[in-house]
């Protein structure tokens, strides 16, 4: 076990000069994902809840597809299905960004959390209370600027405490990427079992490092809410 | 293809037993853990704020590799040390009882806020009127307590029928495992025949959460019986 720690603790945890480190390639993946999948919620979210209805239709077919069925046929269906067809495999452009693994998973891991986003910022836009809207109407807000100023800024706090549990779930979901070989922390734990055949020490490590990870995030939006959301706090 | 297709639809079958008996086993220690978490005693509530903490900070992937492997190093050790043959662990078995530890977690956290939703002036007006302390859970409590719960019972069942994918990781023979063995055994024209396996395998997931969402409305409306709906 002593072996395993001292073999492996650089892999886990700080990496070597060509290769970055299980923990780091964890928190790119959920920050990446997380970030772009937010940056295209954003929009479809406001187009969900406010936007004509054959729109609104077809945002809820996407969310509705990629919410139904598990991360995991996704991520499979991107990263096996997509590179198997001859055609793709064959055009330069498509055929080099779907050869790497690491694009797929970010691809899918993406999309993904966009359809959650989207239905639960669509939730927290359509909860946003009539008098506030019709406050900034009064006052001559509209369009865009309705939105922008008064809308998204509140129904953005109320997401808040929703949008941090995604994160977790998008963290946990994220160890999915060691089946694609992207070397993340699991990748680590089960190359690190493979080697010395020790699953409790190798896989508790990596239970270990992900917990430290859930419980930063956690903390961090706590402070967010308690920052925006500080008009809600009882105390 | 068609023995590929029944193959799959197999599959399906061992999915659907796997995250139903996994809901039963979640749901009971989901009970327990808010029993627990609820009490009196404070060891208990210290148990099962652990058991809700721990779990639920980890990835279930993590958990289900770290329990499934070592638990059949640890059967291994001690057959090896009675000098028994090894004992290879069911992976249904072991798929169920990982995903019902892992997702009883969850259930704690869900049966006990909505223990907590039900008024206790109810289980004081029971136990007034002479009811047994079992009498008391199962008139008073679990059908109140179901009404508040339905939703995110909802919600873990959704998850926990996404979680059975993974299970074939550890070489469970399901719905993904077929595909992956269809996909193995065919070559089609284009390399098609990995899109297509995959895309019946999200269908098939798709009908699945259909289902489960009709089965859903239907007993929340039963548990609602007597309430008034808030309007939408």
């Amino acid at each position: 076990m002593i072996d395993l720690i001292k073999q492996y603790w650089q892999p886990f945890l700080w990496g070597s000069p060509n290769h970055i480190s299980g923990l780091a390639m964890t928190l790119w993946l959920t920050i990446a994902s997380c970030v772009m999948g937010f940056g295209f919620a954003l929009p479809l979210s406001v187009a969900r809840a406010a936007g004509p209805s054959w729109l609104r239709r077809s945002i809820w077919v996407f969310t509705f597809l990629f919410r139904g069925t598990p991360l995991y046929v996704q991520l499979l269906i991107v990263y096996s299905a997509i590179y198997g067809l001859d055609f793709v495999r064959n055009t330069p452009g498509l055929g080099s960004f779907f050869k790497d693994a690491l694009n797929c998973t970010i691809l899918a891991f993406t999309v993904n959390t966009c359809a959650y986003t989207t239905e639960l910022l669509a939730g927290a836009v359509k909860a946003t209370p009539r008098g506030e809207v019709e406050a900034a109407r009064s006052l001559g807000l509209a369009g865009i600027n309705l939105y922008l100023r008064i809308v998204l800024p509140s129904a953005l706090r109320r997401a808040l405490p929703a949008y941090s549990n995604e994160v977790i779930l998008m963290l946990h979901a994220t160890t999915l990427a060691s089946t694609a070989t992207v070397p993340d922390i699991l990748k680590v734990a089960r190359d690190a079992n493979a080697d010395y055949y020790l699953p409790f020490p190798a896989f508790g490590i990596a239970a270990i490092l992900y917990a430290c990870l859930s419980v930063t995030f956690i903390s961090l939006f706590r402070k967010a809410e308690q920052k925006w959301l500080k008009h809600l706090s009882t105390t | 293809m068609s023995g590929y297709l029944q193959q799959l639809l197999a599959g399906t079958v061992v999915t659907i037993e796997l995250a139903s008996v996994s809901l039963l086993i979640a749901f009971v220690l989901g009970l327990i853990g808010a029993a627990a978490k609820l009490s009196s005693n404070r060891w208990l509530a210290i148990a099962g704020s652990a058991y809700t903490t721990l779990i639920r900070a980890v990835p279930d992937l993590v958990l289900m590799l770290l329990l499934y492997y070592s638990v059949q190093n640890w059967v291994n050790a001690i057959t090896d040390l009675l000098g028994q043959p090894q004992i290879d662990i069911d992976p249904f078995l072991a798929g169920v009882s990982v995903l019902g530890f892992i997702y009883g977690a969850y259930f704690t956290e869900t049966i006990r806020g909505a223990v907590k939703a039900v008024p206790p002036g109810q289980l004081e007006a029971a136990a007034a009127f002479g009811l047994n302390r079992w009498q008391v859970f199962s008139r008073i409590l679990f059908p109140q307590m179901m009404r508040f719960a339905l939703p995110g019972i909802s919600n873990n069942w959704q998850v926990i029928l996404k979680a059975t994918a993974l299970v074939s990781i550890i070489n469970l023979h399901e719905v993904i495992y077929a595909a992956e063995a269809a996909i193995k055994g065919s070559s089609w024209p284009g390399g098609a025949h990995v899109l297509f396996y995959l895309l019946i395998v999200a269908l098939l997931y798709l009908l699945l959460t259909i289902v489960s969402n009709f089965v859903f409305v239907h007993l929340e409306k039963r548990y609602a019986a007597g309430f008034e709906r808030m309007a939408r």
